[in-house]
């Protein structure tokens, strides 16, 4: 019978340094095996998040529950239950792969024959057999990244926090990394990722978008793709982006203009009105387009609108 | 070279130095403490050397001896022992630092042959404080008698006969207000040698690890601009310490200046220049700001602190060592400081250590614009 | 109408010891362009941005930027270029304007005319309100935006960015690639590195790197005509099962889990969708959305690489 308890709650949480609220009021839940994914701009209070979930910072006020304890009032317990890879791996890079392995075993109080285990599944999981000897400082980024996370889950813990696990690495081992993640939460470790990767983002079933120490927005990403902005989104491909954005600014119901790949998403309150009114425009101008129509926001789209209709809140108050 | 770049690379540094403080405290606060220190530190006025005394006659002739012991200001007797034993006990003990015995046939022998000898035992383990209690006490017996010899030994430490010393003894007593003129000279050459190459240590080494010299590589800027450019606001800050520094030594320290300012002036510009320029050959080749300073340390103030003649006499080195002091710049400038101060000398006079001291110069500057790399490998 | 070539690179080879960061490398850019290196981290992307530089010499080939001779005369280039190192260095303390006029004067720009550029490119950023502040008080966002207008205080032909917005949040992003665009209507050419694929798709033309080799090198969408076979994406709450289906149908080449379904490589879309639709159907795995997708970047270099490394 499998566990439909929450694996993590977070309740009315907040966290105030001083005069400075960096969380506030964020609630949440994440089901055994979810992989939860937090987006949101620096500064955004990811990372103070982050920290009070791993027990580091204690709430201003609210309560969170990590694998069952409570962050307040356990926040030992919450630490054995966690793994936790950093940023930029974390690893000694003047010690062998099997050095940081033993290493980070020792720190997480795994020994014994359960530790020969969990280093072996590790070594076999990056891909390391044999290479057990190489020097950490040796190894590219996507071995050192697969690495890393082996020595994140020796003490197989029921959760685990990745913290833009995949910057600088090519996609191919992003891609790698993302299967060992996903063969994790399918063994019903729960994952929380935070990133700033919107490719990374898609791998997230579900996402929560923080900005200003806020829940702006919670769902998985199609959700988040078709509910939660009001304006429409316009596609429209063309050769010279370029020359059309400075143009497309001035244009009435036009939110905002921004390149997008090689074509250009434009944000405007209303498609049916805008195309038209778009498409006299660039004619007018002589400006040519290969494609215009409305398309469903990406995920970019998204945290862009969030984002900035927050600071406009903010210059209007 | 582009003024117009020198001028911003300094300003640069300058605004740098200012916003930094761990800069402005080596820049401000070194050179004073380190005056202070090093200006205090060397102050011989030891007194008040515990003292015992075995007096083995008993005669009114000894008494008076160890009473003009007693009124010392260099003495404090702690203890009178009636046996070796006791004595030897007190000093291992380190109840006392000098023992004076007095012979059972001290007057006696003054009588009979006009002269006599009395016997000093020092704790060796303090050369310092054995040196000076020695002399101290000689002059004690010789101004009691110029007949009466003080014949010594140490315990302790060093056990062996050591050397009298001469010229120590000269320095060390009587003599240390003059001493004092010796020796102040002597720390601010220190203090600048060490300021100065600590200033500009980091100021490479520090643009490579924030990763502001890779931009800066990659702009028209030449190495030479560079040099110019960092020392320049460097070259300002050490002839304000220098002038700080002098200035106490002389009215604070009470060392005469018997020379021209405009000598003092120029010589000291010169040997900041030498400073600094190594400073910036260090930063140039050790592209950590932590190694940069800690080999800036060890170069400048092991150097100048044995080899530069401030401490102990050239001349009175082994050869070999002496011709490496050739290699410390802070020798020159020592040299003359001293000559400046003490004997008023003019540059004419100087000739020699300034002109070694501008060779050097040269070559410390050379060195340091080709070691600057402006490549990345 | 074409551009006259304002980059022009040939043979390019850098080794560092026995690792070989770049192999024969060659390539050209046009008055304007943007073009954008995207490969593996601590590959050749860096050295590339450093030989292009000058600031770093190759062991074999030959540089040409704007007419100068990059290996025989860095010195001289650099007046032609601006180039912003991936940490770029910003004196953290110095004030916004202090760094920017700091590099004004290493350029030797007139003051008056710098002056107005300054302001304008700052309120382009919209760092206006943040002149007087110390760089090292700043975001990461503003920071990168802050070096960018060090870099383009003196009006370079050519920008050399090595990954620009590493670590930058998606908002200051798109506020950098607005400056970006618009310096290509001044003609300036633009040359840099990403690990960022999204990113890698505003590029007017894109080099894939692979092993310190040029894998590729063309404009976007001629690069997704590349990618053989369609892409299909499938919206499911049950990815894993949806995955195992898709895998053993016929005509698919490989799945890939995403966070809230599969995308699938097909050969041909319009026959496999109504295959996949009944499969999945038939084994009762719920799903959405089938439809067809664009192929990402990220997919297409997947697939390249993919191929590359069987034929090594």
């Amino acid at each position: 019978m499998m566990d439909q308890a929450p694996r993590i709650v977070a309740d009315r949480l907040v966290k105030r340094f001083g005069a400075f609220t960096a969380v506030d009021d964020v609630s949440f839940e994440v089901k055994r095996g979810e992989i939860f994914g937090f987006l949101g701009p620096n500064g955004a209070g990811k990372s103070t998040l982050i920290r009070m979930l791993c027990a580091l910072l204690r709430p201003t006020s609210g309560r969170a529950e990590v694998a069952g304890f409570d962050v307040g009032r356990h926040p030992e317990r919450v630490r054995e239950n966690i793994g936790y890879m950093s940023q930029k791996f974390s690893l000694y890079s003047d010690l062998s792969v099997i050095e940081n392995l033993r290493f980070f075993g020792g720190v997480y109080g795994v020994k014994g024959a359960r530790l020969d285990e969990r280093i072996d599944f590790g070594i076999e999981m990056a891909g390391l057999t044999g290479r057990t000897e190489t020097l950490v400082s040796t190894l590219s980024g996507g071995w050192k990244q697969r690495l890393a996370l082996g020595c994140a889950i020796l003490h197989q813990p029921p959760v685990l926090f990745l913290d833009e696990p995949t910057s600088g690495v090519d996609p191919i081992s992003r891609r790698r990394f993302w299967d060992l993640i996903y063969a994790l939460s399918a063994d019903g470790v729960t994952v929380l990722v935070t990133t700033h990767y919107m490719d990374e983002a898609e791998y997230c079933n579900r996402i929560a978008l923080i900005n200003r120490g806020r829940l702006a927005a919670l769902g998985s990403p199609g959700e988040l793709e078709r509910g939660s902005i009001k304006s429409q989104i316009v596609l429209i491909e063309c050769d010279d982006a370029g020359a059309l954005l400075p143009v497309l600014q001035g244009v009435e119901g036009v939110r905002d203009v921004a390149p997008f790949g090689s074509s250009l998403h434009v944000m405007v309150d209303s498609a049916d009105a805008a195309i038209p009114a778009i498409e006299r425009l660039l004619l007018a101008h002589g400006l040519r387009y290969s494609r215009i129509e409305r398309i469903i926001p990406t995920l970019e789209d998204v945290f862009v609108q969030v984002v900035a209709s927050a600071s406009s809140m903010e210059r209007l108050q | 070279m582009r003024w117009r770049r020198v001028k911003a690379l300094a300003k640069k540094e300058i605004l740098q130095v200012w916003r930094d403080p761990r800069s402005l405290m080596i820049v401000l606060l070194m050179p004073f403490v380190q005056l202070l220190l090093f200006g205090y530190g060397v102050n011989l006025d030891i007194k008040h050397i515990p003292l015992c005394v075995f007096d083995r006659e008993g005669s009114q002739l000894s008494l008076a001896l160890l009473k003009r012991f007693q009124a010392s200001n260099y003495f404090k007797v702690v203890e009178a022992e009636s046996t070796y034993q006791a004595v030897t006990e007190a000093l291992d003990n380190g109840r006392c630092k000098v023992v004076i015995v007095i012979p059972p046939d001290f007057s006696e022998r003054i009588n009979d042959l006009g002269a006599s000898s009395v016997q000093g035992i020092v704790d060796a383990t303090d050369d310092n404080t054995a040196n000076i209690g020695l002399g101290y006490a000689r002059s004690v017996v010789a101004g009691f008698s110029g007949v009466t010899e003080l014949r010594w030994s140490g315990r302790r430490g060093s056990a062996s006969k050591y050397q009298p010393m001469t010229v120590q003894s000269r320095v060390w007593f009587n003599e240390d207000l003059e001493s004092r003129n010796f020796v102040i000279p002597g720390v601010v050459a220190m203090v600048l040698a060490l300021v100065g190459a600590q200033l500009t240590s980091l100021t490479i080494s520090r643009e490579w690890e924030r990763g502001t010299m890779e931009s800066l590589i990659s702009t028209p800027t030449t190495p030479m601009e560079l040099l110019v450019g960092k020392i320049t606001p460097y070259f300002v800050i050490g002839m304000v310490d220098a002038a700080f520094c002098l200035t106490l030594a002389v009215f604070w320290f009470e060392v005469p200046f018997r020379g021209a300012l405009l000598t003092l002036l120029l010589t000291t510009s010169l040997f900041l220049i030498v400073v600094l320029g190594l400073g910036y050959l260090i930063s140039a080749l050790i592209r950590s700001q932590i190694g940069a300073s800690q080999v800036a340390l060890l170069v400048t103030l092991l150097p100048t602190s044995l080899l530069s003649g401030y401490t102990f006499p050239i001349d009175q080195m082994p050869k070999p060592v002496q011709a490496i002091t050739y290699l410390v710049h802070s020798r020159y400038y020592v040299t003359i400081l001293k000559a400046v101060f003490l004997k008023g000398s003019r540059l004419d006079e100087l000739a020699l250590p300034i002109s070694l001291l501008i060779l050097y110069a040269g070559a410390v500057l050379f060195l340091a614009a080709r070691a600057f790399r402006q490549r990345l490998d | 109408m074409t551009l006259p070539v304002v980059i022009s690179v040939s043979g390019l080879t850098k080794r560092f010891g026995e690792l070989v960061a770049l192999e024969q490398l060659s390539f050209a850019c046009a008055k304007g362009e943007i073009f954008g290196f995207v490969g593996p981290d601590g590959g050749g992307k860096t050295t590339i941005m450093r030989l292009l530089a000058g600031i770093m010499p190759p062991d074999t080939g030959s540089i040409f930027i704007d007419g100068v001779d990059v290996v025989a005369d860095p010195q001289r280039v650099k007046a032609h270029i601006s180039y912003m190192p991936q940490r770029f260095g910003l004196y953290e303390d110095l004030t916004v304007d202090e760094n920017i006029e700091f590099f004004a004067d290493l350029f030797e720009i007139d003051r008056k005319s710098h002056e107005e550029r300054m302001a304008r490119l700052l309120a382009a950023s919209g760092m206006t309100p943040f002149r007087k502040r110390l760089a090292g008080q700043l975001s990461g966002g503003m920071k990168q935006k802050l070096g960018l207008t060090c870099s383009l205080i003196h009006a370079p032909q050519v920008l050399l960015l090595d990954e620009p917005t590493a670590g930058v949040d998606p908002v200051s992003r798109r506020d950098f690639w607005r400056i970006l665009y618009g310096l290509r209507s001044e003609g300036v050419t633009i040359v840099l590195s990403t690990s960022y694929l999204d990113e890698a798709e505003r590029c007017t033309r894109l080099g894939l790197l692979h092993s310190g080799r040029m894998l590729h090198c063309d404009t976007p969408n001629a690069l997704r005509k590349l990618m053989p076979g369609d892409l299909v994406s499938i919206a499911s709450e049950e990815p894993r099962k949806a995955r195992d289906l898709a895998a053993r149908t016929e005509g698919v080449q490989s799945v890939l889990l995403v966070g809230d379904g599969i995308h699938v490589v097909v050969d041909d879309a319009a026959r496999r969708i109504p295959e996949l639709e009944r499969v999945l159907s038939e084994s009762g795995v719920p799903f959405d959305r089938i439809e067809k997708a664009s192929p990402t970047i990220e997919d297409l270099f997947v697939s390249l690489v993919g191929q590359a490394t069987i034929e090594q």
